[in-house]
């Protein structure tokens, strides 16, 4: 956990207060709602379908248990009992009003949480591994690095109004769980040949309109360059990023059209001129942010407790925990991802009582921590083993532990039409719908990993593109309809799905998905191929002809 | 539109000069880009400051070699939420050593200033008078920043490490 100190506590408080300002201007009429606008988006503040939204950052996905029950005390006093997690380590409230919006920064900002540019075109969210700090095999915690942005691009006073918004992504792991490849920036943290920490850093990725893989930009940062390095990018981007057109503005684009060896140049050139700057990261600044990080100090335990015995005859358990249940760094020890996606239920969404009672979980078995991943599941991060059956039971009594982490019942969703005013369809019924066709976990079990992702419109929150299987909603004559791609996916070998053909209507979306899962298990190689490397193997062919011979 | 420089609401020195007027004889004026650069060295030989107006999209390369003679830079916000004109202004300030007036104009309100001011600019063309009113009060509304510009405010990074040194010199 990073502990605000100070000086981190007093910024967002006068945030909170210069925000109460702006409110009481926009209500009094004295700022338009144009003016205003840009405003609350910098606040995390959007005005959807049926109210104001309300999107706070969970920075690099960790919480504390004390930051989780203040997110359900918001959840309880000024929405309507729940949060909803988002891919990008985020929460957001639905049904918020403008003028308790003050009140509710001020209540989390006691906390140590924020709003700050979790919308807007500005530098958002700096979002990482949720297994940051405990993976086996990771380099160092990208938590420190994290931070480090965090603080560097927050109310950053040349980057506040770029030309569209700006995501950072950062992973020290070799299985990439931050999806880098899909940001404005990605950062792999590794150590050079020399032993130095530093980045490859990657550009241009995104989702939205016109998806792209992000490319290498350079192959290696310093750790002590990082932000100067990053601040040419932005600067670069700032001055070139186009401005006419919202679609074409993100810095994919530009990387597209000047193509990256020529936009690598100006980047360079620009960075010559200022890597000695004041930005300039030495050794004291990057120990006093690690000061700050606290770790737990793990007990020496076995690795096969009795406990755990004695519960591996109970078949529901062996199911949650060979699912649910990661390997840790310390021997001894678990992360435990908590499932948000029960059957038939919204993706992502939490209850105020279930964060309160998960917090006290945390309390209890995971050291006070909790992590939120971009598949809108939560995770605790240091469980020990022993404590697995007693920790199922709780989670199961507030059902967060159904048995489906990366399986077909794990679906990524934006809220779609059911609560945003840009999408064009509905997304949250489609997710409920799989999740009851594929209810049965021995059936989900045997099909193996596959990611369903559901984005409501072409903004893509749901990051349909990389989804191993991709469902984008899309009006047609007033109706809705869905356009299904498959082979995207988000890790370290991410891949930009391919279209299977015409969009089908709202009613066959989940008949279709059951098609092409079944030409899946008939046609992969052995058990063991995912569903992902058998469309790379065999292209969508067989899969199209399976889907439409019907249709 | 009431400029604020020094703090404070103050009369604009410059005139500004439209491309199709005369230019007065003396004084000081403000004149766009395209005028300055189109007859640089005939106004470099008339009496009275010289503050220039430049774009947003424009190179700052063509503005450099002019910056010693130049009274006043005044940028461009077309709307607030076109930031070029922050990275102009760090550039001129922070790269090419520009110590003359730094001028923030177009849709200029209250909650820009202290990015403006963090930016390098010190006068600034304010669209509403109620924000021109509020100035004072509104730079204060932090104390803390967390990124290094020419402003020379102190980070909370080299705060931090101060306060270190201090608690460890104490020991």
């Amino acid at each position: 956990m990073y502990a605000y100190d100070e000086l981190d506590r007093t910024i967002i408080n006068e945030r909170v207060e210069e925000f109460r300002d702006q409110v009481k201007r926009r209500l009094s009429g004295e700022l338009t709602e144009d003016e205003f606008k840009m405003l609350r988006l910098q606040n995390g503040v959007y005005l959807q379908l049926h109210a104001y939204m309300f999107r706070v950052a969970i920075p690099y996905g960790t919480l504390s248990s004390e930051q989780l029950r203040r997110l359900a005390h918001v959840a309880r006093k000024y929405d309507r009992g729940y949060g909803h997690f988002t891919t990008r380590q985020n929460i957001q409230f639905n049904w918020i009003k403008l003028a308790e919006l003050p009140d509710a920064l001020a209540d989390l900002a006691e906390v140590g949480i924020h709003a700050m540019q979790t919308s807007g075109n500005n530098t958002r969210n700096v979002t990482s591994d949720q297994w940051a700090g405990v993976a086996p095999g990771e380099i160092e915690d990208p938590r420190i690095w994290s931070e480090l942005l965090r603080q560097y691009t927050t109310l950053h006073p040349e980057f506040s109004f770029l030309p569209r918004k700006f995501k950072f992504a950062i992973t020290a792991s070799d299985h990439d769980r931050a999806a880098i490849k899909v940001h404005d920036i990605g950062l792999r943290l590794y150590k050079n040949e020399a032993g130095e920490t530093g980045f490859e850093v990657l550009v241009g990725g995104g989702l939205g309109r016109t998806p792209f893989i992000g490319k290498t930009i350079k192959p290696f940062v310093h750790g002590h360059d990082l932000l100067s390095y990053v601040e040419a990018i932005l600067r670069v981007y700032n001055q070139y990023g186009r401005r006419d057109n919202i679609y074409k503005a993100r810095i994919k684009i530009l990387v597209h059209e000047l193509g990256i060896e020529k936009f690598a140049r100006e980047v360079e050139e620009e960075w010559l001129q200022m890597r000695d700057s004041a930005l300039a990261i030495d050794d004291s600044v990057i120990k006093d942010i690690r000061s700050r990080f606290t770790y737990p100090v793990y007990q020496k335990l076995p690795h096969m407790p009795d406990e755990l015995k004695q519960a591996a005859h109970d078949p529901h358990f062996e199911a949650w925990r060979r699912n649910s249940v990661a390997p840790h760094k310390a021997p001894g020890y678990a992360i435990v991802t908590l499932s948000l996606k029960p059957v038939g239920g919204p993706p992502g969404d939490a209850t105020a009582d279930q964060m309160d009672a998960i917090a006290d979980l945390a309390d209890r078995y995971s050291f006070g921590e909790i992590r939120v991943g971009h598949e809108q599941n939560l995770a605790l991060p240091h469980v020990a083993r022993r404590d697995l059956p007693a920790l199922w039971k709780a989670l199961d009594r507030i059902g967060v532990a159904t048995p489906n982490v990366n399986l077909v019942s794990d679906i990524i969703a934006c809220p779609g039409l059911d609560y945003c005013s840009l999408a064009n369809a509905r997304s949250i019924p489609i997710a409920q719908e799989l999740t009851r066709r594929f209810a049965d976990h021995d059936t989900a079990s045997l099909i193996g990993r596959l990611h369903i992702n559901i984005s409501g419109c072409i903004n893509a929150c749901g990051h349909h593109h990389v989804g191993h299987i991709g469902i984008l909603g899309v009006e047609k004559n007033g109706e809705e309809f869905y356009q299904i791609t498959i082979g995207g996916r988000a890790d370290e070998n991410a891949e930009v799905g391919t279209l299977i053909g015409p969009a089908v209507p709202y009613g066959d979306v989940a008949d279709v998905i059951e098609d092409i899962v079944e030409a899946y298990l008939a046609l992969r190689a052995r058990p063991d191929e995912l569903f992902v490397d058998t469309v790379k193997r065999l292209g969508v062919e067989p899969f199209k002809e399976r889907v439409y011979a019907t249709r | 539109m009431p400029l604020v420089k020094g703090g404070k609401i103050t009369t604009d020195p410059l005139v500004h000069v439209a491309d199709d007027a005369e230019l007065p004889g003396e004084g000081a004026i403000l004149i766009s880009a395209t005028r300055f650069l189109g007859d640089a060295e005939a106004l470099s030989w008339r009496a009275g400051e010289l503050g220039v107006v430049w774009p947003n999209n424009r190179d700052l390369d063509d503005l450099v070699p002019h910056l010693g003679r130049l009274a006043a830079v005044a940028l461009v916000f077309p709307s607030f939420r076109d930031g070029r004109a922050y990275s102009q202004a760090r550039l001129l300030r922070e790269r090419h050593g520009y110590r003359g007036e730094l001028r923030a104009t177009g849709q200029v309100l209250r909650d820009q200033f202290v990015f403006m001011l963090r930016a390098g600019f010190d006068a600034f063309e304010v669209r509403k008078e109620a924000d021109a009113e509020a100035f004072a009060a509104t730079v204060k509304r932090y104390s803390v920043f967390y990124q290094p510009t020419g402003d020379g405010r102190i980070t909370a990074l080299h705060r931090r490490m101060q306060l270190r040194h201090s608690e460890s010199a104490g020991q």
